[in-house]
């Protein structure tokens, strides 16, 4: 594998199948190019291939390079002809899309739900004892819904059976049918209690393919995720994707398993954490869904929410987010109606783009609230066990919590990375770091990165089988560094100063409700020395020195006097100043100075 | 590679229409390659076995799960009636007995000894597909349904609510700018209401309660469809909604005047029975609502521009984004290189005369061919 100096990579994703080149010249690998062309898993082609091969073509034109012969893309390199290596991802027709059922909402099920997630799965519905559904309804939905495969929990080791056996019975009832191939069984995934497999393999018979693996939640202490999220993935494979037009046709020629796209970003998430040495959030926002994938102390989480998303979904961000939601983040007065039917129209012409300053901030605006409410949903699910028994001291009597405490600590996070046209291809970068610190509230100091062509998911397959190479890419080509925003946690009021700062030996003071840009020669690192005022933390706690490095980039470093958490102005036109006066302090106005 | 701006939605006076009718599981089909079929013909027919319902019968005998086979009065395969009695303990010195009655009328399936719970299945119900349009079979899906081909006027939408209805088309105003109001609607039993640049919230109500099937209309506010439906669509996949009556917007929402050609096509085909359907999806495999009205014909059917997608100098075109947004002209330059827009973003851009004489330059993102 060392020896690879020409990789070949696509991403099969739901509308466009890219193709990216990596070579290895003076010993870095490097990304040379990239061609893309419309998926083609749908009449009339009907064969994923097609489109890899057309957008290979035009990386062909595009480099000058040759890599498809006789109708595939070659390996290995035959002389001047193919890639030594040749890897794919997809999420062609859906991606996997799943049910997960389990017994207790809060403890099996989103165990199950966590599993199935972190393997790259489109969660459909998630079915428990206590969802408050009756039985009618979940078999209902269940009929309604035609998932591509069923994983089912509950039940810690030695703990209930008949809850499972009530599953399984639920299940043939509803009878679910697999949305693609007709002719074969739907998989169903049992990674429930291990007294309860007989029951449930003689209730569920021949109606659908059981597969057994380890209990996912054994002990309410213990979950046990990987022996699930590898079963997925291997169906995955076997089933799914064999059924998905010209598949069999592209796993014959690929140099590693096809990953799902979803999981694939999730490992380049991963080897990111492990190479930063830092917590690590990243965000894929798209026209249909938003997924978050973070990786905190070393453990990794991923969540899709699936109707978050700036076109098709655009209508759902505005019925979640409400009309005023939206409108508190353009700094100009628009009436709500006016707000609603633009939505509309671009959920139903979801190819136009902003012509005008205030079409643009509108978008970005609903980015923002989509943003917001897909980390919201992180955070619910990102978290430690719940219904976990705490031994506890006197001192936690005064401190209890419920358990199952959220594993997102935005002052642990590094390195955030956006990624998704609205964030890669925003007009200033400035636009693009603003959006991500106003919606996820980075606290202290935080590295900003946008995806510059979204290419974590073909270096995510590729780090399965050159993890050097992928990393490699990844930092000099993939992200485009933002900087670095330093956000002073605590309440931020009356214009006082909040923190005395020192960057690059440049001096000042941030005051409460300000917005400041620094801009430090780009690609340096500059040292800085932050003393917050009391009751104000960067990280070393309230009124502490923090010192250390800092990274400026396309936006520079932002100084975020706002306090945590975010608090806008209440009044209209207090707002919209405010929102002026940021946009411009960090050189985001469209049309504004730079 | 993609297409920069939006395909125009088909109006076509005389086009060739297939229209794949198929059961949602297998069944019979009723039609034959050739046969003629009218739009309320039944070409299909399926019976769907009815749900099956679970009964906790060894819970409610409080028996343990293997004891239930022998308190079964029933047998798998036996018909059972709601309220019947199906199951009874044996008790104590034949008293104290505990029963199980049917919760419904359907038939026993079968009952397991390992969760002691029984299955009751719901009569069939039948499943009809009509041919929805009047034409000619021209193929026959083997135990699924039919392709019926059909030749007549086709006007897709651009978004719709409500599924398959029929109906004979009335104008309700007298112009495509014109809104439809509630004294607009009068009598329309049966009827598809066609308005011109929108209509009022009460209007539709209105045209709902006198028993309209359709309304097609150049659009409404996001409100008026809110108040309509009942929520927020939040995702754009539609058809299933439950009202009376099916919309179909041509143009968007807000208020935008019924294009020209749409309206007139519509204006010609006053009386005659239109099928419609508000289907919408716009994401892979794109659907939109359309409005279809067959008719015999004889001769080669209309010549469909075939280069209809190719925006060129001298097309003609709508600006479906703001701040021109609804404004119809024509393309005068197409520029190659990227134009640096007010957003501040470089794309490819087109010159367009707007038909009140403004040039103005609009992202090809933006426009929308339509064909006149």
């Amino acid at each position: 594998m060392a020896e690879a100096t020409r990789i070949v990579a696509t991403d099969c994703g739901s509308t466009t199948t890219k193709a990216i080149l990596i070579e290895r010249v003076d010993g870095e690998y490097r990304l040379r190019g990239r061609g893309e062309a419309p998926t083609t898993v749908e009449a009339p082609f009907d064969d994923v291939t097609v489109g890899v091969l057309n957008a290979t073509g035009e990386l062909e034109e595009l480099t000058g390079c040759r890599f498809l012969a006789e109708a595939r893309v070659r390996t290995p390199l035959d002389g001047e002809v193919g890639a030594d290596l040749y890897v794919s991802t997809s999420s062609a027709g859906g991606g996997l899309q799943m049910l997960v059922t389990g017994v207790v909402k809060s403890m099996t099920a989103e165990s199950a739900q966590r599993a199935a997630l972190g393997a790259g799965a489109i969660v459909i519905d998630v079915i428990a004892v206590d969802d408050g559904r009756a039985d009618h309804e979940r078999i209902e939905r269940i009929r309604s819904i035609r998932p591509d495969m069923i994983l089912m929990s509950g039940g810690t080791e030695g703990g209930t059976v008949q809850h499972l056996l009530d599953a399984a019975e639920m299940l043939v009832a509803a009878d679910p049918r697999p949305r693609l191939g007709r002719d074969f069984r739907l998989p169903v995934i049992y990674a429930g209690n291990s007294e309860a497999l007989a029951g449930v393999r003689e209730v569920l018979g021949e109606r659908v393919e059981l597969l057994r693996v380890d209990n996912l939640r054994p002990e309410l202490e213990r979950e046990e995720l990987g022996p699930s999220r590898e079963a997925i993935h291997r169906l995955f494979l076997e089933h799914v994707m064999a059924q998905a037009p010209g598949y069999d046709k592209l796993l014959t020629w690929t140099s590693a398993p096809v990953m799902s796209t979803p999981r694939a970003v999730g490992e380049m998430v991963q080897l990111a954490a492990r190479d930063e040495g830092t917590d690590v959030l990243a965000v894929d926002i798209g026209g249909a869904t938003t997924d978050i994938f973070s990786v905190f102390g070393g453990q990794f989480n991923r969540t899709v929410s699936a109707n978050l998303g700036l076109s098709y979904s655009v209508c759902n961000v505005l019925a979640e987010a409400g009309t005023d939601g939206i409108r508190r983040w353009v700094p100009s007065r628009i009436e709500p109606e006016e707000v609603r039917n633009r939505l509309r129209n671009k959920m139903i012409r979801p190819t136009t783009i902003p012509q005008t300053a205030e079409d643009l901030l509108i978008e970005q605006a609903v980015a923002r609230e989509a943003l917001r409410l897909a980390l919201a949903h992180h955070v619910g699910l990102a978290s430690g066990l719940k219904g976990v028994q705490q031994a506890r001291t006197m001192a936690d009597v005064f401190t209890q919590t419920a358990g199952g405490e959220t594993l997102v600590e935005m002052m642990s996070v590094g390195l955030i990375i956006g990624s998704g046209g609205i964030l890669s291809h925003a007009p200033r970068r400035e636009q693009a770091a603003l959006m991500l610190i106003d919606a996820f509230e980075p606290q202290g100091v935080t590295r900003l990165a946008v995806d510059s062509i979204f290419m974590m998911p073909q270096l995510g397959v590729l780090a399965s089988i050159l993890p050097e190479a992928a990393m490699e890419v990844f930092r000099r080509d993939c992200l485009v560094p933002l900087g670095t925003v330093v956000a002073p946690v605590g309440r931020a009021r009356g214009g006082n100063v909040i923190l005395e700062w020192d960057i690059g030996g440049e001096q000042g003071e941030l005051r409460a409700g300000e917005l400041r840009q620094l801009r430090p020669p780009p690609g340096e690192m500059q040292q800085a020395e932050l003393l917050p005022r009391r009751g104000m933390d960067v990280g070393a706690g309230r009124g502490r020195r923090w010192s250390g490095p800092v990274a400026g980039g396309a936006a520079g470093v932002i100084l975020d006097g706002r306090g945590r958490p975010l608090e806008l102005p209440e009044r209209e036109d207090e707002r919209a100043a405010a929102l002026d006066e940021w946009l411009r302090a960090v050189e985001a106005m469209p049309g504004g100075p730079r | 590679m993609a297409v920069a701006y939006t395909p125009g939605l088909r109006v076509s006076e005389d086009a060739v229409i297939r229209k794949q009718r198929r059961l949602p599981m297998k069944g019979e089909v009723l039609v034959r390659p050739g046969d003629r079929v009218a739009a309320d013909d039944i070409v299909a027919r399926a019976e769907m076995p009815g749900h099956l319902h679970t009964v906790r019968a060894g819970q409610m005998l409080r028996i343990e799960p293997q004891e239930l086979e022998s308190c079964l009065l029933k047998r798998p395969g036996d018909g059972v009636t709601r309220g019947e009695l199906i199951g009874q303990t044996k008790g104590l010195w034949g008293l104290f007995k505990t029963e199980l009655r049917s919760p419904i009328s359907g038939t026993l399936e079968e009952f397991s000894s390992t969760s002691g719970h029984l299955r009751i299945r719901e009569p069939s119900r039948s499943v009809e597909v009509r041919a929805h349009v009047g034409g000619r079979t021209q193929e026959v899906i083997a135990g699924e349904g039919a392709v019926i081909e059909a030749r007549g006027a086709l006007i897709q939408g651009i978004f719709g609510v409500g599924g398959e209805r029929r109906g004979a088309l009335r104008a309700a105003v007298d112009g495509p700018e014109a809104v439809l109001h509630s004294e607009d609607v009068g009598e329309c039993e049966g009827c598809v209401l066609v308005a011109g640049a929108g209509a009022e919230s009460a209007a539709i109500a209105a045209a709902a309660e006198a028993g309209a099937v359709g309304l097609i209309v150049g659009a409404v506010r996001d409100d008026t469809l809110r108040e309509y439906v009942g929520y927020d669509i939040g995702v754009a996949i539609t058809g299933q909604e439950d009202v009376p009556m099916t919309l179909i917007l041509t143009e968007g929402f807000g208020q935008l005047a019924m294009a020209r050609r749409t309206w007139d096509l519509l204006g010609s085909l006053e009386g005659q029975l239109a099928s419609i359907d508000g289907a919408t999806q716009i994401r892979a495999g794109v659907m939109r609502p359309e409005v279809i009205v067959t008719r015999e014909v004889g001769g080669a059917p209309g010549q469909e521009n075939a280069d209809r997608q190719v925006l060129v100098v001298g097309s003609r075109v709508r600006v479906i984004r703001e701040p021109h947004f609804g404004a119809l002209g024509g393309v005068i330059e197409l520029p190659v290189e990227l134009t640096e827009i007010e957003t501040e973003s470089k794309v490819r851009i087109a010159m367009v005369e707007l038909d009140d004489g403004d040039e103005v330059r609009v992202p090809r993102a933006n426009l929308e061919l339509i064909e006149e």
